[in-house]
């Protein structure tokens, strides 16, 4: 319990002393299901490191080794140095975890739970009491502080469960999937919560299925997918490692977008998608092929390979600016009205896409040999005795 | 509506660790969530204790003349009984209230704190106490009213309700193993009901056994609840109560003994 200093200012990315966490080889299995299959981590303290994935890709059973809730079964997991199998206690004692399912008691008032969270960490009962009024009054739930939390809305339960997670402010807090469920306004108090705490010296290792929040929140990303990650860098890097820019159309009116997606295919050879918007046309241009139906771009060759050719991917967004501009006036010229259009990165939607061959926010399509179609692995809650859970009451992803 | 402002939260991060909390201090902030949770939500408790103290009412004044002769001699025999099935129906809040922990992500967080595992349960489980006691005040409160007078006194009473004490919290165990076994808090509520009521019928509560076939004056005979049920009304009724109570203390042990371990190891094991 010595680490109690604090850095006043983000701490840079590249530093001496322990890495914030790091794993090698870890594999978790549950009966048949490799949860997490040969993962391999080394993340600086600092910042936010997101992990990206769908619905049981093992970004919860991730974070519960991590977090020292579940023992791996091969490999290695070690938090601010200490490894999560032979040191548990020293981990627990420098994190903090806001679990998938909110991990406070419905039954309790917010300053209650606060009080509890508190005392459990050993502040004394004034000091507990202290603490709970000035995250309350932080987080903007001063004036719920006295109600049932089964009374909150969900932003406000979300907000209470990060305000309980740096009671004591931990090294690093794992927050798995902080913002599914919310509302737009909720979550974007969530993201802003979280940057100021990293502002300010926490490191946050965060789940997430939304890309945008990805995009928004981290600094690097690892893409999880059945259990492995299947590419890790900077959301710039992510997305320029699809290799392409895309190009957004809107015409001006519906009659003349076959007219204008012939154009645009000879003008630019690349192939052009309407979009379910009748108005709205898409084209990756610049690159080297279009990716949408490439999954073999997965792997350490798509992003390793990304810095070293940052001159050439520069040229190639300069050629893809050329390129859209011509196609564009090309478009004037044959009497098509544009409404507006876009030329920017693909968003990591698409970039996950072409890394994994399926969406992200999508279920696993039928027969992909994905194991029991929802894309959960048996989890490992409890084995046998209770006969037949009824499906609807098993967790939501892989957590147990 | 953020009303968070950096200063604010700069001032939130800016926390000393404290030092590890002493495994009393953990205990007994358990033991005060769970007696808190009770305050917030005396309904779960009136459920279970509305059946005790509606058997004795119905009991005592149905079948008390038929039974006994008189439903003041009924009584005298019925009430160590509901007090029994009045707190052994309660020890399964432990179980359920841990599956509720578990299925809401709570014991994920304290499994993840630095803090003595076993305080966790310990804690809770002594914050239930508080639900016996208030249980046994029930049941003793409508005897009392009804006209029931206990023979012991006050000291008799007194240790009846604490020998019950001790083996509720010791059969506690037996539900907090299977609130971390079972998966849904449904499932535990069935169980509890299958076995907590042949348990307490198929005993010495409510009638003597000395009229029972022999194969059911078997089972009465081995029925622990009979033991402590029979250990009551020695302690109520002032007449010698060591060999009663010392197997009722006897089985305490066992079950803390078999069931406590296997609750940590749960505990540990996936919370």
């Amino acid at each position: 319990m010595t680490d109690t200093s604090f850095q006043p200012a983000r701490a840079p990315r590249v530093m001496a002393g322990p890495l914030a966490f790091e794993a090698s080889g870890l594999v978790k299995t549950f009966r048949a299901t490799r949860a997490v299959d040969g993962i391999d981590l080394a993340v600086p303290p600092g910042g936010v490191f997101g992990l990206l994935g769908p619905n049981g890709a093992g970004k919860t059973t991730t974070i519960r080794i991590f977090a020292t809730l579940t023992r791996p079964d091969a490999g290695t997991a070690r938090v601010l140095g200490h490894d999560v199998t032979t040191d548990p206690h020293a981990v627990r004692g420098r994190i903090s975890l806001t679990g998938q399912f909110g991990s406070i008691d419905a039954c309790l008032t917010g300053l209650e739970n606060i009080v509890l969270q508190a005392r459990l960490l050993g502040l004394t009962r004034r000091a507990a009491r202290a603490r709970a009024a000035e995250l309350l009054g932080a987080f903007g739930l001063s004036d719920v502080a006295g109600r049932a939390v089964k009374s909150y809305s969900g932003g406000m339960r979300r907000r209470l469960d990060i305000a309980a997670s740096i009671v004591v402010p931990p090294a690093l807090l794992f927050l798995d999937e902080p913002t599914t469920g919310l509302d737009p306004q909720s979550r974007s108090e969530v993201w802003e919560t979280v940057r100021l705490l990293v502002t300010h010296g926490t490191t946050v290792l965060l789940t997430t299925q939304y890309l945008d929040e990805a995009d928004q929140l981290s600094d690097e990303i690892a893409v999880m997918d059945h259990g492995k990650i299947i590419a890790q860098g900077t959301p710039g890097e992510l997305k320029a490692s699809a290799g392409a820019e895309v190009l957004h159309l809107r015409l001006a009116s519906p009659g003349q977008r076959d007219q204008a997606r012939r154009l645009l295919t000879r003008t630019l050879g690349v192939a052009v998608h309407p979009e379910d918007d009748p108005l709205a046309l898409t084209a990756r241009i610049g690159g080297s092929a279009g990716i949408a139906g490439d999954a073999g771009i997965g792997g350490s060759a798509g992003i390793g390979g990304s810095r070293a050719s940052v001159t050439a991917q520069k040229a190639a967004h300069e050629a893809a600016h050329e390129a859209a501009a011509w196609a564009l006036s090309e478009l004037a010229w044959e009497g098509i009205t544009v409404a507006t259009f876009a030329l920017g990165q693909p968003s990591l939607d698409e970039v996950f896409l072409a890394l994994t061959g399926h969406p992200a926010e999508e279920g696993y399509p039928a027969g992909n040999g994905h194991p029991a179609g929802d894309g959960h692995p048996a989890g490992n809650a409890s084995p046998a005795p209770d006969a037949s859970p009824a499906p609807g009451t098993s967790r939501k992803e892989e957590a147990a | 509506m953020t009303t968070m402002t950096a200063p604010e939260i700069a001032a939130a991060v800016a926390q000393e660790r404290p030092r590890q909390p002493s495994a009393l201090q953990v205990t007994l902030t358990m033991a005060d969530r769970a007696l808190r949770r009770v305050r917030h939500e005396p309904e779960q408790l009136a459920d279970a204790i509305a059946v005790p103290l509606l058997f004795t009412l119905l009991f005592t004044y149905l079948f008390g003349g038929a039974v006994s002769g008189s439903t003041r001699g009924y009584l005298h025999y019925l009430l160590p009984g509901t007090l029994v099935m009045a707190v052994l129906l309660i020890t399964v809040s432990a179980g359920l209230s841990l599956n509720t922990d578990r299925t809401a992500g709570a014991l994920d967080r304290f499994r993840s704190m630095p803090i003595w595992p076993p305080a966790v349960i310990v804690g809770s489980l002594i914050g239930d106490v508080g639900r016996y006691v208030l249980a046994s005040s029930l049941v003793l409160g409508l005897g009392f009213a009804m006209g029931y007078r206990a023979a012991g006194g006050a000291v008799g009473v007194l240790l009846a309700v604490a020998l019950i004490l001790v083996f509720a919290f010791s059969l506690a165990w037996v539900w907090t193993t299977l609130g971390l076994l079972l998966r849904s808090a449904q499932s535990i509520t069935v169980l509890s009901f299958a076995v907590q009521f042949p348990l307490t019928f198929a005993s010495n509560a409510f009638v003597s056994p000395a009229t029972m076939p022999g194969w059911l004056r078997a089972f009465v005979a081995a029925n622990p609840v009979s033991h402590l049920i029979s250990a009551e009304r020695s302690l109520m009724n002032g007449t010698p109560a060591a060999a009663q109570a010392g197997w009722v203390l006897l089985a305490s042990a066992a079950l803390i003994a078999v069931f406590g371990p296997i609750t940590m190891l749960l505990y540990r094991r996936r919370g």
